[in-house]
């Protein structure tokens, strides 16, 4: 690179330099841990966090649980996204939907759903609704601001170019409008993706009765430290995937923009 | 020299005459047409008529309403007062006989080149697709078609859009300045082109210009639009393919030029065609 002043290192180098720092704090950590200054309480050794994991997964408990966070994050995401895109679309596309709807939503995202768990505990106890509850809230507004933006974007132009060929209705909306409007959507989609994770950590540490967090709480009670680093480990896992996946659908849907097309 | 009107020019260049093997361009008639925005008359009682197969050139001062002329033509605008009627008939909203093309290309960038072309087209997917290759063969950009439209140039973009208005054979062709973005080279090779496909198709054609000549190279007839009427309807008596460095070229250039000229600018800044208030284009509102 031009800013650099030192003169090129070989590739090979290039490659290998930004893993030389984990790879060191990780041996240091199993070696301290081997050595007993770091109390298995504390933080289990990266080897213990691995057999852990492996015994999780063998005995089939990991599977269980992956499935039953993945299941509420899926449906959640669903019903959330699916709402505010609705909502995105007709108050973006129509004035009066906006006058109707607009201000309400707008006080309603002013509420940190969070904030909400105290009572969504109350009114749905500990079962799965009250989940997929906040689940659905926290991926909603992402999902409609951008949806809402995203339409209003659209460039006026194109679409009277296509009034002008005779398009109205559903396919001026398919063919014009909904493609103007994806690039801000799947900027919603991203972020509704964390919110998502982040509301299910929350949800299932507080109540649940499987998922990761119910396995994470579980084994706190148990003192088993290395259990709960595999979880939170798997969260992190979990929500690269996402963002991986989010990616990987702009890449594909919005390949015409020069911005995304892959090089 | 006499008048030369399109058809004998069609009958000099052996294209098909009208009525013959295509259909034949639409005949139009502006009777009293008025249009105001707000306090703003634009256009104050415009009778004019023109014939099938005309080419008509628009100019005048930026702002004296030659868009919204044609955006009333377009049916993308409501006449005031008055009237226009196409082969006789009122105009309706949008009518297939017409299509325009803007002085941008508007091309949708998340459709290849072809996909773009075939915009609307009714019929089955492998027939859409076998006329939008013609009418890009036509444009000369039949090697272009499956990339994005961002991949193209300025010119290229503006022919696969006379490709896309082409592909509809439309008997009216409504020309926004649609070359003023463009190059001085870019835009004699689209004059050749745009001239050799009206020959053979024999649609009207309404091009709005700043260039006078552009006007001059390509139309039959010359309108000046001034304080919201015809200031000047002239016809072009020059023969086809036209000389641009001819001695009679540059006059009738000459002439037009000073005639517009004569009328001071219109004192409140143009504002752009192309500004749509939002709402006219919220769908299906
Ligand atoms: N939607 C609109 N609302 C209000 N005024 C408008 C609107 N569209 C055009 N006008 C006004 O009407 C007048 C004529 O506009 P028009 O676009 O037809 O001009 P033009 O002759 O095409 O100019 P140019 O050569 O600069 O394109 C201008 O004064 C313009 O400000
Ligand atoms: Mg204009």
């Amino acid at each position: 690179m031009a800013s650099t002043i030192s003169s090129p290192s070989p590739r090979w180098l290039d490659q290998i330099t930004p893993w030389l720092v984990p790879v060191a704090i990780l041996a240091s950590w199993q070696a301290a841990a081997q050595l007993g200054w770091l109390s298995t309480r504390i933080l289990p050794a990266p080897s213990a966090v691995l057999s852990a994991a492996w015994s999780l997964a063998a005995s089939g408990e990991l599977l269980t649980h992956l499935k039953a966070s993945f299941a509420r994050a899926a449906i959640g995401f669903a019903i959330g996204g699916g709402i505010g895109f609705f909502f995105g679309l007709i108050n973006g596309g129509y004035r009066l939907a906006e006058n109707l709807f607009d201000t309400t939503l707008q006080m309603v995202r002013n509420v940190p759903h969070l904030a909400l768990i105290p009572l969504v505990i109350l009114w749905f106890g500990i079962g799965e609704e009250g989940k997929l509850f906040l689940v659905a809230l926290g991926v909603f507004f992402p999902i409609y601001l951008n949806t809402f933006h995203g339409i209003r974007a659209v460039d006026a132009s194109l679409v009277e170019m296509g009034r002008s060929y005779g398009l109205s209705g559903w396919s001026l909306f398919r063919q014009v409008i909904l493609p103007g409007a994806l690039p801000g959507i799947l900027v919603g989609v991203r972020y509704a993706l964390g919110f998502m994770w982040l509301t299910l950590i929350v949800a299932e540490t507080i109540s649940a009765t499987s998922g990761i967090g119910y396995m994470a709480m579980n084994a706190r009670e148990f003192l088993q430290t290395d259990i709960v680093v595999v979880a939170i480990l798997l969260y992190a896992v979990l929500g690269k995937l996402a963002d991986v996946a989010a990616r990987l659908l702009e890449r594909r849907l919005l390949r015409w923009n020069p911005a995304y097309a892959p090089v | 020299m006499g008048v030369i009107d399109s058809n004998e020019i069609r009958a000099l260049t052996g294209a098909p005459a009208p009525g013959e093997a295509r259909r034949s361009g639409v005949r139009i008639r502006f009777d009293g047409l008025s249009k105001a925005y707000a306090a703003r008359q634009v256009l104050n009682d415009v009778n004019l008529d023109i014939e099938p197969g005309e080419f008509v050139a628009i100019v005048g001062r930026s702002g004296c309403g030659k868009s919204t002329l044609l955006r009333l033509l377009a049916g993308l605008e409501q006449p005031g007062a008055g009237g226009i009627a196409l082969d006789g008939e009122p105009l309706q909203q949008t009518r297939d006989e017409l299509r325009l093309m803007f002085q941008d290309a508007r091309l949708l960038p998340w459709r290849t080149v072809v996909d773009n072309v075939a915009l609307g087209l009714p019929g089955s997917r492998a027939d859409v697709r076998r006329a939008a290759l013609a009418a890009l063969a036509d444009v000369g950009l039949a090697d272009r078609a499956d990339e994005w439209p961002s991949r193209l140039s300025g010119g290229q973009r503006q022919r696969v859009a006379l490709a896309r208005a082409l592909v509809h054979k439309p008997r009216l062709l409504l020309l926004d300045e649609p070359l003023g973005a463009l190059d001085a080279l870019t835009r004699i090779e689209m004059h050749q082109l745009i001239e050799r496909l009206w020959l053979a198709q024999g649609f009207t054609a309404l091009l709005v210009t700043h260039d006078v000549a552009e006007a001059v190279a390509l139309a039959d007839r010359v309108l000046l639009i001034e304080d919201g009427g015809i200031a000047l309807d002239l016809r072009v008596p020059l023969a086809r393919p036209r000389e641009r460095g001819s001695a009679a070229f540059a006059a009738l250039e000459d002439d037009v030029l000073r005639r517009v000229l004569q009328h001071p600018p219109l004192e409140d800044e143009p504002q752009p065609s192309s500004a749509v208030s939002f709402g006219q284009w919220r769908w299906a509102a």
